[in-house]
């Protein structure tokens, strides 16, 4: 099995399909169920759109990666050199949106993985990194 | 860009997406669709999402766009064929799509719609009550 990372620019619309395309391939190999693959598909999709729209693009990284117990699962790093969020809190409530989106797509990517984190600074970009284990 | 096909059978319009959509792509069809209806006069649209393996917040809003349009352009729309897993991760992603009918396939898809359908020689003086008329299964 390939352990190596994968890293894709996102720049336009199509990038965003690639990055689905990207995480649905290694989420089959790490042998992801078929709903947690339809979840981390779905919510790197809305965080590759997040990436492109808000962040005004970036890049996305996915590895396939081992929890300390030897579970296999599926890390991916989305990165931009954007504004950053100045309101986490905010950021973070559904229905919530700065740009004319539903407000679903942080708050809602953070539910459909297992580990979310977010690094974010005002005028220096927006990086987050989560992780979905096999069951 | 791709564009997905819009097929007019009878009184509907029948979409089938079978390809992983750009939202440029499902906003083109959002706007072909709303052109069709009013260029054919159909009383239904079906939308089969069958080979959809996902439907994020993007898709998910237009579907729900596609549905207030057509309704305002005096056609239901349906929404068939979507995969348990998509049901599971759209109603935890936080979008239930209120407002959007569903049917597990086409064929009941077309029979929602028939079912509801008003009747194709109106009696103007029952009319007002068949518009409002909610179908029961």
């Amino acid at each position: 099995m390939n352990e190596e990372s994968q890293r894709l620019p996102v720049v336009s619309d199509q990038d965003v399909v690639r990055v689905r395309q990207l995480v649905r391939t290694a989420a089959v190999a790490a042998k992801l169920s078929l709903v947690d693959q339809t979840k981390l598909v779905t919510a790197a999709s809305e965080l590759a759109r997040n990436t492109l729209v808000y962040g005004g693009g970036g890049h996305v990284e996915v590895t396939p990666t081992r929890s300390e117990r030897g579970k296999a699962g599926i890390r991916i790093v989305f990165s931009d050199e954007g504004p950053g969020i100045a309101d986490l809190d905010l950021a973070f409530t559904d229905g919530y949106t700065s740009g004319g989106g539903l407000g679903l797509g942080l708050s809602g990517a953070r539910r459909l993985v297992d580990e979310f984190d977010i690094v974010t600074a005002v005028g220096e970009g927006t990086t987050i990194t989560v992780v979905k284990w096999c069951r | 860009m791709e564009r997905v096909p819009v097929l007019k059978i009878g009184d509907i319009l029948l979409v089938s997406i079978q390809i992983d959509m750009e939202d440029q792509v499902a906003l083109q069809l959002q706007e072909d669709l709303a052109e069709r209806i009013v260029a054919t006069g159909v009383g239904g649209v079906i939308i089969d999402i069958s080979a959809l393996d996902i439907v994020d917040s993007f898709v998910g809003r237009t579907l729900a766009t596609i549905a207030s349009v057509s309704r305002v352009l005096d056609a239901e729309t349906v929404v068939v064929g979507m995969r348990p897993a998509v049901a599971i991760t759209l109603v935890e992603l936080g979008l239930s799509l209120p407002g959007i009918r569903t049917a597990l396939n086409v064929e009941l898809g077309i029979a929602l719609l028939s079912a509801n359908r008003r009747p194709e020689m109106p009696d103007i003086v029952g009319d007002e009550d068949d518009q409002a008329a909610v179908p029961t299964p």
